[in-house]
């Protein structure tokens, strides 16, 4: 049997691996956002009716993983594996949405990588015939990750101009080897490397991200004897507007220029006017715009081929206050329209 | 590539490119909003003296700080106080209101996760380092006036 390993890091997949649905649900803020009109359902209630944001975030997985089982015309039982992570400690959100549901589980966590992670790993899942159906998913919650990473809420400091802003919002997205006609279709996976440049700033994520996007990126198209114009869309998760100006000068450094079809999760999300400086982060960002803006661009036919590199920063808040340098993570999947 | 060198140069790099909080015109925020505080205080200041003759000015200071530090609760739990600290930065965190501010937040939030083990510990997370460093100086200053 030939071997699905293309390169290095990459994987090409030889059996079909179909997006039969996908849903996203976002926050207040994002709904005011530039892909208001995408999402599948906006929050009115930060809370979303429950008592605290932990619950919150909770409730947006489990939302949006129940919605996209049900648009897939399928029931729970027919769910062989829940692949699924967020960014709270012990990936809390997940599991416990993963007890609500009943169905296998395996936790991941790549930070806010992990909706690319989810996408990769189901897929190899998929292509090597195990299971049939496979739920990804992820999402995080701007205040939960307030009170984990940063201050208290009602507390009057300032952000810094390098930081970013934590999506409220979740996506989840099905992969099954059902035979459909026309459909979005995963081609290919990259894996990526713990990249670290040495940034310690907790603020400037995008900086300590944008080397692992770079990292990755560069090995997807030396592994696939691709170049950036083979795709009609280029996107990494949540650099935001600086850590992309790093990631593209990055790219170019190693001779690769990046033009017009590059474009970043965290940069696109929020308006300009929503003063998020620089732009969104988290789990939920690549999540809700993938599952959004980027599968139903695909399924019009706007656009026919995705890179879609979700990025990480692997950090806790005890490495960081123990001087640690931030790592970074990103991983890579190709979204088709199959023909 | 990936030798120290290059990680430096990137590092470098990064920092020229990074954008820096401008001093204008957030200084003048938070002179105007730090000055209207402590205008705030004088006022309260004043009148209570001028309203109890009898009052000493130790106990009209005493009042007056008081009073900062609850409105600066109340409008921490209003939800008001965090607003004016985007506006103001240090103009806000500075004054006495802003120490109240640093108490009276990470109360509110972690309530959640119990009285004790929520509220009562993490109540100074923010406020903790304030006040070590307070006591640590006023004991080494003690230690010092003792031998004067």
């Amino acid at each position: 049997m030939a071997s699905k390993k293309c390169g290095k890091q990459t994987i090409k997949f030889t059996n079909p691996v179909n997006i039969i649905s996908s849903y996203s649900i976002v926050g207040e803020k994002e709904g005011q956002g530039n892909f208001k009109e995408y999402y599948d359902y906006i929050l009115k209630d930060d809370k979303f009716g429950e008592k605290t944001f932990e619950h919150a975030e909770r409730k947006l997985i489990e939302h949006s993983i129940v919605h996209a089982i049900e648009r897939a015309h399928l029931n729970i039982d027919d769910i062989d594996l829940m692949l699924a992570g967020d960014l709270l400690n012990q990936i809390t959100s997940s599991s416990f949405t993963a007890r609500q549901l009943k169905t296998s589980f395996v936790g991941l966590y790549g930070a806010c990588s992990t909706m690319a992670e989810s996408l990769a790993v189901g897929a190899c899942m998929i292509d090597g015939n195990f299971f049939n159906n496979v739920v990804c998913a992820t999402g995080s919650h701007f205040s939960s990750a307030e009170r984990q990473y940063r201050f208290p809420l009602e507390l009057g400091n300032q952000r810094p101009p390098t930081s970013q802003w934590t999506v409220t919002g979740a996506g989840c997205t099905i992969l099954s080897n059902r035979s459909m006609r026309k459909c979005n279709q995963i081609t290919m996976a990259t894996f990526g490397k713990v990249t670290d440049y040495g940034i310690t700033d907790v603020n400037n994520m995008g900086a300590a991200m944008a080397p692992a996007a770079c990292d990755t990126i560069i090995a997807h198209f030396e592994d696939t004897k691709t170049t950036p114009d083979d795709y009609d869309l280029i996107l990494t998760g949540d650099l935001g507007k600086l850590g992309s100006e790093l990631f593209m000068d990055l790219m170019e450094h190693n001779g690769y220029k990046l033009g017009k079809n590059y474009n970043d999760c965290g940069q696109m999300i929020f308006d300009n006017n929503q003063k998020t400086y620089q732009g969104g982060s988290g789990a939920g960002c690549s999540a809700a715009v993938i599952n959004s803006y980027v599968m139903k661009k695909l399924e019009k036919g706007e656009i026919k081929s995705v890179l879609f590199a979700a990025t990480g920063a692997l950090l806790s808040s005890t490495s960081s206050q123990q001087g640690d340098s931030i790592p970074g993570i990103c991983h890579a999947v190709v979204i088709k329209r199959s023909e | 590539m990936e030798d120290k060198n290059f990680f430096e140069k990137y590092q470098a790099y990064v920092e020229a490119k990074t954008p820096k909080t401008k001093s204008f015109p957030t200084l003048i925020y938070a002179y105007l909003v730090g000055g209207l505080i402590c205008m705030l205080g004088q006022g309260i200041y004043d009148s209570l003296l001028a309203i109890f003759p009898t009052m000493t000015t130790e106990e009209a200071n005493a009042w007056m700080l008081i009073g900062l530090i609850f409105l600066a609760s109340l409008l921490t739990g209003l939800g008001v106080y965090d607003r004016i600290g985007i506006f103001a930065g240090a103009g806000s965190v500075v004054p006495i209101t802003g120490f109240s501010n640093s108490i009276a937040s990470p109360a509110i939030e972690y309530k959640k996760e119990g009285i004790i083990y929520g509220l009562c510990v993490k109540m100074f997370s923010i406020a903790g380092p304030v006040i070590v460093n307070g006591l640590a100086i006023s004991i080494i200053i003690g230690i010092i006036y003792l031998f004067l």
